[in-house]
């Protein structure tokens, strides 16, 4: 069951990146683009994401165990740091380049586009370093 | 600021963020876990006992997804129109960043800002700046 639901989730995140437009690096780096013609849709993306989610994140803190008996774990509050500036930057960088962000990059390489495999391996070396650096 | 009236899609983004909210809240409720996935995937380079199932069966999601979508309407256009000498760097960026920061658009965008963090929206604020500025730069700074 664990693996079906998370399947699923996994399923309807992706189809609602296509549906939202977010799979479109076009469209992505259209909102990006504040200085030139802005197309303010990806807000609204994520406040019909978030929406949704005030519901679900609210009640998955008032549990300890999720619908299928397992532990929730949500992260830990903790304050900022450096690491979480820095990181966010080069994402940001990397972002902006790109108009490409971890999961629509794996939708992409769902349509089988070359670059969306070039861009993944590169993301996913990109992990690999942190691993090689960090553990 | 112009608005792009020709692109903007105001009901289909929508619908689809609420989809993206339905898939992230799924997931906390009934498997317990954050739907960041940069974090999911980058879990799988160090796995661990339990760790590995669930999420390549989330990712196989992901990746399936367009092949599912295709089978109720067409895919509308998606494809990658940046140059391919900037595609390695830009996807390594992304990976070392989001590890780094602890999280991208979904993890902190979606499941941080629906939780109230402080630290996913300092990281949310970061990343955007970062990408607005990268853009700006890149389209009206290099002429690109």
């Amino acid at each position: 069951m664990t693996l079906l639901f998370s399947f699923a989730s996994g399923l309807v995140f992706g189809i609602g990146l296509i549906v939202a437009g977010m799979a479109d690096p076009s469209k992505v780096l259209g909102f990006l683009d504040l200085a030139g013609l802005w197309d303010p849709s990806l807000a609204l993306v994520m406040a019909g994401a978030i929406t949704v989610g005030l519901g679900g994140f609210t009640l998955a803190r008032s549990r300890t165990r999720s619908v299928l008996g397992l532990p929730i774990r949500l992260p830990p509050a903790r304050g900022l740091d450096r690491r979480l500036i820095l990181g966010s930057v080069l994402f940001g960088i990397g972002w902006g380049l790109s108009g490409v962000c971890p999961g629509p990059a794996l939708v992409l390489m769902g349509t089988g586009s070359a670059k969306a495999w070039l861009f993944g391996t590169a993301m996913v070396a990109g992990m690999g370093l942190f691993e090689l650096l960090e553990r | 600021m112009l608005i792009d009236s020709l692109h903007f899609s105001p009901v289909s983004a929508v619908l689809g963020g609420l989809l993206i909210g339905l898939a992230a809240s799924g997931l906390i409720l009934f498997v317990g876990r954050i739907a960041g996935i940069s974090g999911i995937l980058g879990g799988l380079l160090r796995p661990r006992r339990g760790e590995v199932a669930w999420r390549v069966a989330f990712l196989g999601g992901l990746v399936t997804a367009p092949a599912v979508y295709q089978v109720v309407a067409a895919l509308p256009d998606a494809r990658i129109q940046v140059a391919w000498p900037v595609l390695p760097l830009a996807g390594l960026l992304v990976g070392v960043g989001t590890r780094y920061g602890a999280g991208c658009t979904s993890g902190h965008g979606v499941c941080g800002l629906s939780r109230l963090s402080r630290r996913s929206l300092a990281a949310v604020m970061t990343f955007m700046a970062a990408a607005f500025l990268t853009v700006f730069i890149t389209r009206h700074v290099l002429g690109h």
